[in-house]
C-alpha cells in the first residue's frame, strides 16, 4: 500500500463527486450540500484567522453576498451568473473601505475584531431598515424561474447542487493550498508574530494583510450567493449579523483553523450536532444546540486552540514514525 | 415658552431625546471599558450579562411582585457575582494566551447565555408592565425612563470616577491597569484585583438592567439590539477611556435620534454606524487619543 499524498487526494476526489450519482436521498445531499457551502465560508474565514487577523465581520460580507446577488435578480433582473461576481465586488469594496483604515493605523487585535464586529452589525440594520427592497426582518425570497434554469441558477435536484457546493468547496481548499504556497504566507505568518520586526524586514504589511482579507470577503460573498440561490431563502439573522460572524468563528475554531480542512471539520461536527439535536429531541431542542455550541466554544478556546483537527494532526506528525514524507 | 419657538420643535426634542439616549449608552460603555482598561479584555457577551439582569428584574418584580426599589440591588449583586465568576471560569485561565482568545472565548459565552436565556424562558417577549409617565414639557415629550437612566448613568460614572481616584482598592486598580506583570511583584494579589474589577463591571451591567427594563421589552436576543453599539462607543472613545467613552455615547446618540427623526430609527443606527467608520479614519485610536 502506496501512500503517496496524491494519490490520497484523488480518490477522496473521485469518491466525493461519485456521490450524488449513487446515492439519492434528497435529505441527505441536503446536508451535505449544507455542509459543504458553510465549510467553504469558514474555511473563508480561516484565511485570515490562521494569521491573526480574527474578523466578526464576515457575517457583514456575507449577507452582503447573499442580498446583492437576491436584489439584483429581483429588482434589476440580472442573473446570478453576473449578481455574484457583483456581489463579490460590493463585499469587496465593503472590506476595504473598513479594513484599510485599521491596517493603515495599525488596528490590530481585539481593536480590529471590534471594528470587524460593528461592520456586521452595519450590514444587518442596512437589510433591516431598508425593508421596502428586502423584506426586513421577515427575509426575502428570490423570484423562482420555472424548474431548473441555468440563467436563473435555480435547480429543483439536489444533486446538481451536491456538485455546485462541491466544486465550490473544492475551490476554497485550492485558494487554501495557493496561499499556503506563497510566499504570502510566510509573510503574513511575519506580521502575525511581530508587526514592527515584518516591517522592518522589508514586508508591505498594510498590502498584505490587505490582500488576504479581500480574498477572505469575496470568498465570504460569494459562499453568501450560493446559499442564497441554493435556500431560496434569505434572511437578515441566518446570512448576516454578529451571530453569522460567531458561528463562522466557533466551526473554524473547534475544527482548527492552522490546517485546510480544519473549518470542514468543523462545519460538519456542528451542522451534525445542530441536526441531531433538532431530530432526537424536535422543538423542544430550541437554543439548545447553541447552548452546547457555546460552552464548546470556550473549552475549546481554553484547552485545545488548536481545534480537534489541528491537535489530531499534531498528534500524528509528532509520533516519530509516522513523518509523512515532504 | 416662546424662547423655544426659535427653534424647530422636534428637532429640539430630537436632540433633548439624543442627550438621553447618550446616558444609556455611556452607562452601558462604563463597565465594558472598566473592564477593558484593567484587565485588557473584551467581554464580548457584556450585553447578554444585561440581558440576563434584566430577566432578573422581570422576575423579581413581574413575577414575584417584589418592590422595584428592592428588586434593584438584588439584581445588580447577582449581575455581579456573574460577572466575577465570568472572569473565573472563563477569562483567568486564557490571561496569558493573546487577548483575542479571551474575546472569542466571551463570544462563546454570549451564544450560551442566548440559548440558556431561551431555554429557560422562552423566546416570547415580556416586559414589567411598569410604565412610567411621559414628561412634557412645552409641546415635546421625554421618557421618564430614559431621564432616569441618564441620571443613574451620571451617578455611576462619578461614582466609579471616585472610587478609583480616592479609595485605596481604586489607587491598586489603576496600578495594575498600568504594568500588570510589574504588580504581583510588590506583594499585590493580582487575582483579588482582577475579581473585584470583574464583579464592578457586572454591578455596572447590572446597573443598566435595572434601568433598561423599564424601557425594552425582555427576550433572550435583546443583548443583540443594543450590543453592538456598546462597542462601537467604546472603541469610537477609545477602549479603556472613560472620558472618550462619555463622549462617543452622547454623539452616536445625538445621531441616531437625530438621523431616526428624519426616517426610521434603523437609519438613525446606519448613520451612527457610517460616523463610526468615518471616525476610525480620523481618529483610529479613539477621540481622546493624543495626535501621534
Amino acid at each position: 500500500m502506496t501512500n503517496h499524498p496524491l494519490l490520497g487526494w484523488a480518490v477522496g476526489a473521485v469518491v466525493l463527486v461519485a456521490v450524488p450519482f449513487v446515492y439519492h436521498d434528497p435529505y441527505h445531499l441536503h446536508i451535505l450540500v449544507l455542509v459543504l457551502i458553510w465549510s467553504f465560508a469558514y474555511t473563508s474565514w480561516s484565511m485570515m484567522g490562521r494569521f491573526g487577523l480574527t474578523s466578526l465581520g464576515h457575517g457583514g460580507f456575507m449577507g452582503v453576498g447573499a442580498y446583492v446577488t437576491a436584489l439584483a435578480w429581483n429588482h434589476l433582473g440580472i442573473s446570478p451568473w453576473l449578481g455574484i461576481p457583483l456581489a463579490m465586488l460590493a463585499a469587496a469594496l465593503l472590506a476595504l473601505i473598513v479594513s484599510y483604515p485599521c491596517f493603515r493605523f495599525r488596528i490590530t487585535g481585539h481593536y480590529f475584531a471590534l471594528v470587524t464586529l460593528a461592520l456586521s452589525g452595519i450590514v444587518l440594520q442596512v437589510i433591516v431598515a431598508s425593508r421596502d427592497w428586502t423584506g426586513g426582518s421577515l427575509g426575502f425570497t428570490p423570484t423562482a424561474a420555472k424548474g431548473n434554469s441555468v440563467l436563473a441558477l435555480q435547480f429543483n435536484s439536489k444533486e446538481i447542487w451536491y456538485l455546485i457546493a462541491l466544486g465550490v468547496w473544492a475551490s476554497g481548499l485550492l485558494v487554501w493550498r495557493l496561499i499556503d504556497r506563497s510566499m504570502d504566507r510566510y509573510a503574513l505568518e511575519a506580521i502575525s508574530e511581530d508587526e514592527d520586526a515584518a516591517a522592518a524586514a522589508g514586508i508591505n504589511v498594510t498590502w498584505e494583510k490587505l490582500k488576504i482579507t479581500l480574498i477572505s470577503a469575496l470568498m465570504t460573498a460569494l459562499a453568501g450567493g450560493i446559499y442564497c440561490q441554493y435556500q431560496m431563502f434569505i434572511s437578515p439573522d441566518t446570512v448576516s449579523g454578529i451571530s453569522v460572524s460567531l458561528q463562522m468563528v466557533f466551526a473554524a475554531v473547534m475544527g482548527g483553523v492552522y490546517v485546510a480542512l480544519g473549518p470542514t471539520v468543523g462545519a460538519i461536527i456542528t451542522i451534525l450536532l445542530g441536526e441531531g439535536l433538532r431530530i432526537g429531541f424536535g422543538t423542544k431542542a430550541v437554543g439548545w444546540d447553541n447552548l452546547i455550541y457555546g460552552a464548546l466554544l470556550v473549552l475549546f478556546i481554553i484547552f485545545l486552540p488548536q481545534g480537534i483537527l489541528g491537535s489530531l494532526l499534531e498528534r500524528f506528525r509528532s509520533r516519530p514514525h509516522a513523518i509523512a514524507p515532504r | 415658552m416662546d424662547f423655544l419657538d426659535v427653534f424647530d420643535i422636534y428637532l429640539l426634542e430630537a436632540v433633548l431625546n439624543g442627550i438621553l439616549l447618550g446616558g444609556v449608552l455611556a452607562l452601558l460603555a462604563l463597565g465594558l471599558n472598566l473592564i477593558f482598561g484593567v484587565i485588557d479584555v473584551t467581554w464580548i457577551c457584556y450585553a447578554e450579562l444585561i440581558m440576563i439582569g434584566m430577566y432578573g428584574m422581570y422576575y423579581l418584580v413581574g413575577v414575584y411582585h417584589w418592590p422595584y426599589w428592592a428588586a434593584a440591588p438584588l439584581c445588580i449583586l447577582m449581575v455581579a457575582a456573574l460577572g466575577a465568576l465570568l472572569h473565573l471560569l472563563v477569562i483567568e485561565p486564557l490571561l496569558s494566551t493573546p487577548p483575542i482568545n479571551q474575546l472569542l472565548a466571551t463570544g462563546g459565552v454570549l451564544f450560551f447565555l442566548q440559548s440558556l436565556a431561551t431555554v429557560l424562558f422562552g423566546i416570547d417577549f415580556r416586559n414589567l408592565g411598569i410604565r412610567l409617565p411621559l414628561l412634557a414639557i412645552g409641546d415635546m415629550n421625554f421618557s421618564y425612563a430614559r431621564l432616569l437612566s441618564f441620571i443613574a448613568a451620571v451617578l455611576g460614572i462619578v461614582a466609579v470616577y471616585v472610587f478609583m481616584s480616592r479609595t485605596y482598592i481604586g489607587t491598586a486598580i489603576r496600578a495594575i491597569a498600568q504594568d500588570r506583570h510589574i504588580m504581583p511583584l510588590m506583594g499585590v494579589d493580582s487575582r483579588r484585583l482582577y475579581i473585584i474589577t470583574s464583579a464592578l463591571g457586572g454591578s455596572l451591567a447590572g446597573l443598566a438592567a435595572c434601568l433598561l427594563v423599564l424601557q425594552y421589552d425582555v427576550h433572550p436576543f435583546v443583548g443583540l439590539s443594543f450590543g453592538p453599539i456598546t462597542f462601537l462607543v467604546c472603541v469610537m472613545g477609545g477602549l479603556g477611556n472613560f472620558i472618550g467613552g462619555f463622549i462617543a455615547a452622547f454623539l452616536l446618540a445625538e445621531i441616531i435620534a437625530v438621523g431616526g427623526m428624519f426616517s426610521d430609527l434603523e437609519w438613525g443606527y446606519v448613520l451612527a454606524f457610517g460616523f463610526f467608520i468615518l471616525m476610525m479614519f480620523i481618529r483610529p485610536a479613539g477621540l481622546m487619543a493624543r495626535r501621534r
